[in-house]
């Protein structure tokens, strides 16, 4: 069958073997020879595909759940939308959660995920209490911050590599209600933006949304969201209807004077410096979710996510390199996300640092990597990195000078023997 | 709160309906053979929806073992969905009397002979409802696939009987014809996508349908259109054709 990841750029024609128990799949390794998991391909670029794929989403199960304690146990393939279903009516919620819970948990440990909430609660992996994980060979063993710490560090954010993620015990938060108490603060420009995150430090989750195709005075800005649960309203919890995107859009749909006009609109839509509003859960964490297939119009050759990171004390200036670079080329688009992020964690390949993050599409096009590679210099030169699970074209030498310990995720790769079974696009192009 | 019992709960639409039926506040009871192969469906049910899920190793083909498997099923079902099925390839059970024998079985003789003690315990009770997986395979024998489609054609018969007789009881027997689903059973076929449903669609229709006491089912709907025109076509033309 013909596999994509969710920019839908590149197609690669794979075979595919499904998960549903652990006997089979030792069996099925024991000859699969070069694989990668596979579960509901919504990392962006080439990191979950190979020509043989081992799809997760048939081993969906909920194995557990403390319900006094917030702990669930649940099976890799497990998609976040159900876990979702299940807790929230009950009062608990993730401790951390992506921007679309249309992604499966062991997929969400594989990329170390993270959310609005990073400053204060870290990545996926944080609320991760262990894992089992089936190594090459077939042995399976359980990973925790204390337990086999060395393929803990190496599997999260380790993006598949290491081997197939079988089950996690996630520990849970409690919630008040499922209303979310939002507050937008409108800037103009890349400071006042900068100023929104440190004012409101404290508040649980928050994000801003940049339009990059503004330039001068105007250079980096924004509509800057923070929220916290609120301690009324019910926990209820149902699903919207959803729009889709019925077909491929044309690929000149989206050019510089639509996304313009897009911009303008949502970045005057909203009058006041300060406002304050009630949101759903889905409306605050999963807005896009709302629209099914909204991948679909960027056209038919696909587009990419391109997310760095910036260390704090460079991110000022980094990103006003960036933004400017950005905004002449004509090629933003309108979803451009900046986030204050917190401290690093301990695991080897995972994305965050404590610093600025910019991530926003671009629709493939030939004149595109020339552009993408030219951030990427500038990324370098402030010591920033590139976010794996976006990732489709960077250089080895790019990725490399980005994630310090690397050596010693491929060192663990060679002498466990994942390097000759565990292989994606991604893991051959940057050599991981 | 009822209990509904799953026969041949292994199958995919059998789960897909375990799931429709447990978000509508059901409890399951799943027979089917090598049962232990459903724990982790089983606990992810009762977690989902705070249901209570009993498994029951059961084996159809063994008729002898039906009284004794039901007579110990507490609490009793008000439900009973026949989800059964066997499917080989033609060749095959054209070929081997084993397997048509197999195909006949599972699809029919032992359905009716389990079927036909439920229905008298229903009968007796006065209430409950029977749902039947038959097959659009049984609206009219076709080369590819006649033995798997005259047993499902058998059984297509027996509930129209048995919900003629039934109907003074105030038990409903609904027969279902799925058309083509994505299921274990189809896996590698060519199937053509447009026509092709979802277990979970099947399930959500055999939901709806069973609570608004439809007698036949075709699922998904075009297929009810698609038989009647397959149905009109005369035998002598019929005989000719490559389906």
């Amino acid at each position: 069958m013909q596999l994509t990841g969710w920019g839908r750029y590149p197609v690669i024609e794979a075979d595919t073997f499904a998960l549903t128990d652990t006997q089979s799949l030792r069996r099925h390794l024991k000859t699969a020879g070069s694989c990668i998991a596979y579960g509901n391909g919504r990392s962006y670029g080439d990191s979950a595909l190979n020509t043989h794929v081992i799809t997760t989403s048939s081993y969906n199960y909920f194995l557990d759940f403390d319900e006094i304690n917030g702990i669930l146990h649940v099976a890799c393939g497990l998609l976040l939308s159900e876990i979702l279903n299940v807790i929230v009516p009950r009062g608990w919620f993730l401790k951390v959660t992506p921007g679309t819970k249309l992604i499966t948990v062991g997929g969400a440990i594989a990329a170390d995920v993270h959310g609005k909430n990073h400053h204060i609660e870290g990545c996926f992996s944080q609320s991760v209490i262990e894992f089992t994980l089936m190594l090459p060979h077939g042995k399976v063993i359980t990973c925790s911050h204390t337990k086999n710490k060395k393929y803990f560090y190496a599997t999260c954010g380790g993006m598949g590599l290491t081997g197939i993620i079988l089950d996690a015990k996630l520990s849970l938060q409690q919630i008040p209600s499922a209303t979310i108490e939002q507050t937008t603060v409108k800037n103009r420009d890349l400071q006042e933006t900068f100023a929104a995150f440190e004012t409101y430090k404290d508040t649980p989750y928050s994000v801003a949304w940049i339009d990059c195709l503004a330039t001068g005075e105007s250079l980096g800005r924004s509509l800057f969201m923070c929220g916290r649960f609120s301690h009324k309203g019910s926990c209820e919890y149902g699903n919207a209807k959803k729009l889709n995107v019925p077909f491929v859009f044309p690929s000149w749909a989206l050019n510089s004077v639509s996304v313009k006009a897009f911009n303008q609109l949502y970045y005057h839509r909203i009058r006041e410096k300060i406002s304050h509003e009630k949101v759903d859960i889905d409306t605050f964490f999963y807005p896009l979710d709302a629209v099914q297939n909204w991948n679909r119009i960027y056209g038919a050759d696909g587009f990419t996510q391109y997310q760095c990171i910036l260390p704090k004390a460079q991110s000022y200036e980094g990103l006003q390199e960036i933004l400017t670079t950005i905004a002449l080329s004509q090629k933003g688009s309108f979803l451009a996300v900046l986030k204050l992020y917190g401290k690093a964690n301990k695991n080897w390949l995972s994305f965050p640092m404590e610093g600025y993050s910019l991530a926003l599409d671009f629709k493939i096009e030939p004149a595109l990597f020339t552009l993408l590679d030219a951030l990427d210099a500038i990324v370098l030169r402030y010591g920033g990195r590139l976010y794996l699970s976006k990732d489709v074209r960077a250089s080895k030498e790019t990725f490399e000078q980005g994630y310090p310990d690397i050596d010693r995720f491929r060192a663990l790769r060679k002498e466990q023997k994942m390097d000759q079974i565990f292989q994606s696009l991604q893991s051959r192009r940057l050599e991981l | 709160m009822n209990t509904l019992l799953i026969i041949g709960a292994k199958s995919d639409i059998a789960k897909a309906v375990a799931h429709a039926y447990a978000a509508n506040r059901s409890h399951l009871a799943l027979a089917a053979r090598r049962v232990a192969e459903l724990e982790h469906f089983a606990q992810d049910l009762r977690i989902r929806y705070r249901i209570n899920v009993s498994l029951h190793e059961f084996d159809l083909s063994d008729i002898a073992s039906h009284r004794p498997f039901y007579d110990a099923l507490h609490p009793k079902p008000q439900g009973v969905l026949m989800a059964a099925g066997y499917m080989t390839e033609q060749a095959q059970a054209q070929r081997h009397c084993d397997e048509t024998l197999q195909t006949i079985s599972v699809n029919f003789s032992a359905d009716v002979c389990f079927l036909n003690m439920i229905a008298n315990d229903f009968e007796q009770r006065r209430e409950g409802f029977i749902v039947g997986i038959s097959s659009v395979a049984g609206d009219r024998g076709r080369q590819s696939n006649y033995i798997y489609g005259a047993a499902k054609a058998g059984f297509s018969a027996y509930l129209s009987g048995l919900r003629n007789r039934l109907y003074a009881s105030g038990v409903h027997v609904m027969t279902v014809k799925p058309g083509f689903v994505n299921t274990k059973m189809t896996a590698g076929m060519n199937l053509p996508k447009a026509l092709t449903a979802q277990p979970c669609e099947i399930a959500e229709d055999i939901l709806n349908a069973q609570q608004r006491g439809v007698d036949v089912l075709y699922s998904k709907w075009f297929w009810r259109y698609i038989m009647l025109v397959i149905r009109c076509i005369p035998e002598s033309l019929f005989k000719k054709m490559r389906l």
